[in-house]
C-alpha cells in the first residue's frame, strides 16, 4: 500500500438508467472505497459528468481509472491528480437550540469564513458552505467544537472543473 | 415499413449470421419464439434447464468462435443464466443472451416473473441493457453482437419487454456500430514492442507464458512459429493449453497450483518472462512476491485493466494477440537458449506429471487411452480433480479443441458444453470429462443430446466423492470430511473420518440404468483392460450419446500441488 492519498477524478458517462448503479456497483463489486460521487447532466444532454473522490494507494487508483475507461458506459475519464482544478461543495448546516450569543457566534463565523447565512429564525440559523471539500471539513470542525451536538449537516459531495488558468483554486 | 419488435429480432439475428440459438421459452419470450416459428433457417435447441442451455450456447460459442446466442423469459428464466453468464464472462466467451421482461408499465410493480436481470447481472457481463424504446432495438442488438464478439469478447444482455416485444416499428437494422465509449484497441505500439523484444533476445533464460488470450486470438499457428524461431520454450495457463502442440518439443506444460514441475520451475527461474494473453490469477502466480523473482516481465493483452494488476510488469502491451505475435514474428530471430531449454527438458523427463506410483485404473490410464483413441475430438471437462486430470494428461496436437471453465469452475459445465460443441461439429464425437458430481449437476440434459442425435461420450470419473475438495481436506484439514462423500445418508455419522470410503450404500443414480432410461449407450468400467473397448464401443454411437461410469479410486489425487499461498516452487509432487 504505496502512496495512500485522497484523489479526484471526473468522468463523461452516457446518460441512460442504470449507469449510476453501474458505476457505483464497479466500486463495491472490487472494494475501492468512494469517498464521494456526485453526478449531473452536461451541455450536451445525452451525456452526465461525474465526479469521484476517492482515497487509495498508487495501484488500486490506476486499476479504477482502468476499470472505469474499460466499462463501455464510460466515455472519458479524466485523472485530476497533476491538474489544477475549481472544485466546490455545497454544505448545509443548521444550527439547532442556539442562544443570542450563538446566533452572534454564528454570524461571526459566516462574515470571516465567507460562507452565508441562508435563514434563521429565532433559536436555529442555517449556514450555507460552497468550498472545496478539504474548507468544508475545516470549517465542519470549527463549528462542532462550537456547538457541538446542536448541529445538523447535510453536503452534496464536491464537483470539480479543470481551471482555465493554471491555478489551483 | 413498419414491422413487430419480434420480427426485427429475428431480421438481427439473421443479419448477424446466427444460425443457432439456445432458447427456453416462457410467459415473456412467447412472442420472441413465436417470431422464430417460421424462421426455417435457424435452428432453435431447447434444452432442459436454462443453466445448462447457456453452458450449452458457450461450449458452441468457444468451438465455432462465432457469438453463442441465448433467449429466455423474464424472471427465473433470466435468474438461472447467471452462473452462466458469469462463467462466460471469466473466460472472456462471446455471447448474447436475451431476456424477455414484463411490459415497460409493469416495470418496478413486482409483476409475477418480473426480475431486475440488468441489475443483477450488471457486474458479471460485459454489457446489460434494457431496451426502453423501441426504436432503439435494431441499434441495442447490432452494439451487443459487437461489443460481445471484439475487445476482449464477453457475455452481453439484451432485456426486452413485452410490449416492445409487440410494437410495430421500423423494419431498419442498422449496418454500422459507434459507441463512443468502446473503442476496442485493434493495433500494437510498434516502440514498445521493439522494447519487448530487444529485452527478449537478450535473455538467457526466456519464457513465453500463453492464456486462453492466445486461443480466442486464433494465435497458435503464429505463436509456435514464434517459438520455434527464437527457440524460446512456451509454458501455458490451463486456458491457454492447445495453443501450441503438446508434442513439440518447445512445449513445457501448464504452469500453476496443478501445473508440472518444469513448468513452475521455468518461469520462477526465467530471466524474461513474456506473457500474453493472461490474467496472473491467483491459481498461476502461486505467492505473489515469489512469483518469478528474477525475471523482467512483458505483458501483451487486450484488456489494460489486466495489465499490473496482480503482478506489476516492466513492458506493458495493450493489443490483441495475434496483431502482437505477428508484429514481433517481423522482428524475431534465433535466441542463445539453448542450454536453458536443455535444462527444461531435463526437468521434464524427471519430473513428468504421472499416477504411476497408484494402483490399478487411473484417471491416466483412461485420458491417455482417449488421446488414442480420439487424438482430435474436442474434450470439454467439468471442474475439479477431472477437470485438473484433463489438462494434465490430454494431449493437444494443434486440432483437438479443450473446452474448461478456467476461471469461475463452474461445476455442471461439462455435459451442456460438450452438447452445445457437438452442435457446432455435426457428427463429430466429443468428449465430457466430468466427475461424478459435476455431472449430477446437468445430467438433465442426457435428454437433449438423445434427442438431437449427439454422439457426445460422458466419461464421469466416479469416486464417490466431491474430490477435490476431499483431497484438501486430506492433505489439509485433517482428514475431517466435511460435506463431500456423495454416498452419506442417515445412517452415516455426520463427522466421518474414514479415509477411503466405507461401504455404505450402493452409489446412486446408477449411470448405466440412467444411460438407458435416456436411450443412451451406458457403459461402467472398472479394470484397466476395460478402457479401450469401452471407448470403441461409444466411437461407434455416432448419433446417440454414451456414458461412460469410471469406477476409480477415492484415493487418486492429483499431484503437483502448490498448496494455497505458497510460492511456485514449493510443489509437492506426490
Amino acid at each position: 500500500m504505496e502512496n495512500v492519498k485522497k484523489r479526484w477524478i471526473s468522468i463523461y458517462v452516457e446518460n441512460e438508467i442504470g449507469v449510476l448503479a453501474r458505476i457505483s456497483g464497479l466500486f463495491s463489486g472490487k472494494s475501492y472505497n468512494i469517498d464521494s460521487l456526485s453526478v449531473g447532466e452536461t451541455e450536451d444532454k445525452t451525456m452526465s459528468r461525474m465526479t469521484i473522490g476517492v482515497t487509495s494507494d498508487d495501484k488500486t487508483f490506476e486499476q479504477i481509472k482502468k476499470q472505469l475507461n474499460r466499462s463501455v458506459e464510460v466515455i472519458k475519464v479524466i485523472d485530476f491528480t497533476d491538474t489544477p482544478i475549481h472544485m466546490k461543495e455545497l454544505m448545509f448546516i443548521k444550527i439547532n437550540n442556539c442562544t443570542e450569543n450563538d446566533k452572534s457566534e454564528a454570524f461571526r463565523i459566516a462574515q470571516v469564513y465567507g460562507i452565508t447565512v441562508e435563514d434563521y429564525n429565532k433559536n436555529t440559523v442555517l449556514l450555507q458552505c460552497t468550498q472545496s471539500e478539504d474548507k468544508n471539513n475545516s470549517l465542519l470542525k470549527l463549528l462542532g467544537d462550537c456547538f457541538g451536538y446542536r448541529i445538523e449537516v447535510v453536503r452534496g459531495g464536491a464537483v470539480a472543473i479543470e481551471s482555465v488558468s493554471y491555478s489551483d483554486r | 415499413m413498419e414491422i413487430k419488435g419480434t420480427e426485427l429480432f429475428v431480421k438481427a439475428l439473421r443479419e448477424e449470421g446466427v444460425d443457432t440459438i439456445f432458447g427456453y421459452p416462457g410467459g415473456m419470450a412467447i412472442d420472441l419464439f413465436d417470431a422464430l416459428y417460421d424462421a426455417g433457417d435457424m435452428d432453435v435447441i431447447l434444452p432442459r434447464h436454462e443453466q445448462a442451455l447457456i453452458h450449452a450456447a458457450d461450449g458452441y460459442a468457444r468451438t465455432t468462435g462465432k457469438v453463442g446466442v441465448c433467449l429466455v423469459t423474464s424472471g427465473p428464466g433470466a435468474t438461472n443464466l447467471v452462473t452462466g453468464i458469469a462463467t462466460a464472462n471469466f473466460d472472456s466467451i462471446p455471447l448474447v443472451c436475451f431476456t424477455g421482461q414484463v411490459a415497460r408499465d409493469l416495470i418496478g410493480n413486482d409483476a409475477f416473473q418480473e426480475v431486475d436481470i440488468v441489475g443483477i447481472t450488471r457486474n458479471i457481463c460485459k454489457y446489460a441493457i434494457t431496451v426502453r424504446d423501441r426504436k432503439d432495438l435494431g441499434k441495442i442488438i447490432k452494439q451487443a453482437f459487437f461489443i460481445a464478439r471484439t475487445g476482449k469478447p464477453g457475455p452481453v444482455v439484451v432485456d426486452i419487454p413485452k410490449d416492445i416485444q409487440n410494437q410495430l416499428g421500423s423494419d431498419e437494422y442498422p449496418s454500422d456500430v459507434n459507441i463512443r465509449g468502446y473503442k476496442p484497441s485493434t493495433s500494437v505500439h510498434v516502440g514498445q514492442l521493439k522494447r519487448a523484444m530487444t529485452m527478449l533476445k537478450a535473455a538467457e533464460k526466456p519464457v513465453f507464458l500463453i492464456g486462453g488470450g492466445v486461443k480466442i486470438a486464433n494465435a497458435g499457428k503464429e505463436l509456435t512459429k514464434l517459438a520455434e524461431k527464437m527457440n524460446i520454450p512456451v509454458v501455458t495457463t490451463i486456458m491457454g493449453k492447445g495453443s501450441m502442440p503438446t508434442d513439440n518439443p518447445l512445449y513445457v506444460g501448464n504452469i500453476g497450483m496443478y501445473g508440472n514441475y518444469a513448468s513452475n520451475m521455468a518461469v520462477s527461474g526465467s530471466d524474461v518472462l513474456f506473457a500474453i494473453g493472461v490474467r496472473f490469477s491467483d491459481r498461476i502466480t502461486g505467492k505473489i512476491e515469489e512469483f518469478a523473482p528474477n525475471a523482467k516481465i512483458i505483458h501483451v493483452d487486450i484488456d489494460s485493466a489486466s495489465i499490473s494488476r496482480n503482478i506489476v510488469v516492466d513492458v506493458p502491451i495493450v493489443a490483441d494477440a495475434k496483431v502482437a505475435i505477428e508484429e514481433m514474428l517481423k522482428h524475431a530471430t534465433a535466441c542463445k537458449t539453448q542450454e536453458w531449454v536443455t535444462l527444461i527438458q531435463q526437468w521434464k523427463e524427471e519430473k513428468p506429471i504421472t499416477m504411476a506410483h497408484y494402483d490399478g485404473m487411473t484417471p491416466e490410464h483412461i485420458l491417455k487411452s482417449i488421446n488414442d483413441i480420439f487424438p482430435e475430438a474436442t474434450v470439454t471437462t467439468d471442474v475439479g480433480q477431472n477437470q485438473l486430470w484433463a489438462t494434465q494428461f490430454i494431449e493437444m496436437n494443434g486440432k483437438r479443441k479443450f473446452h474448461t471453465s478456467g476461471g469461475l469452475g463452474t461445476m455442471g459445465y461439462g455435459i451442456p458444453a460438450a452438447i452445445g460443441a457437438a452442435l457446432a461439429e455435426p457428427g463429430q464425437p466429443v468428449i465430457c470429462i466430468t466427475g461424478d458430481g459435476g455431472a449430477q449437476m446437468n445430467i438433465q440434459e442426457m435428454a437433449t443430446a438423445t434427442y438431437l442425435e449427439l454422439p457426445v461420450i460422458i466419461c464421469i470419473l466416479n469416486n464417490t466423492y466431491l474430490g477435490n475438495v476431499k483431497q484438501w481436506q486430506k492433505m489439509f484439514y485433517n482428514k475431517r470430511y466435511s460435506a463431500t462423500c456423495l454416498k452419506y445418508g442417515r445412517s452415516c455419522t455426520r463427522r466421518c473420518q474414514v479415509d477411503g470410503g466405507c461401504d455404505g450404500r450402493q452409489y446412486l443414480p446408477d449411470f448405466v440404468k440412467l444411460a438407458e432410461s435416456y436411450e443412451a449407450d451406458g457403459i461402467r468400467v472398472t479394470s484397466q483392460e476395460e478402457i479401450a473397448p469401452a471407448l470403441e464401443r461409444a466411437k461407434l454411437n455416432t448419433n446417440r450419446p454414451t456414458i461412460i461410469e469410471f469406477m476409480i479410486d477415492k484415493d487418486f489425487d492429483v499431484y503437483p500441488i502448490v498448496p494455497g499461498g505458497k510460492p511456485l516452487t514449493d510443489m509437492i509432487i506426490d
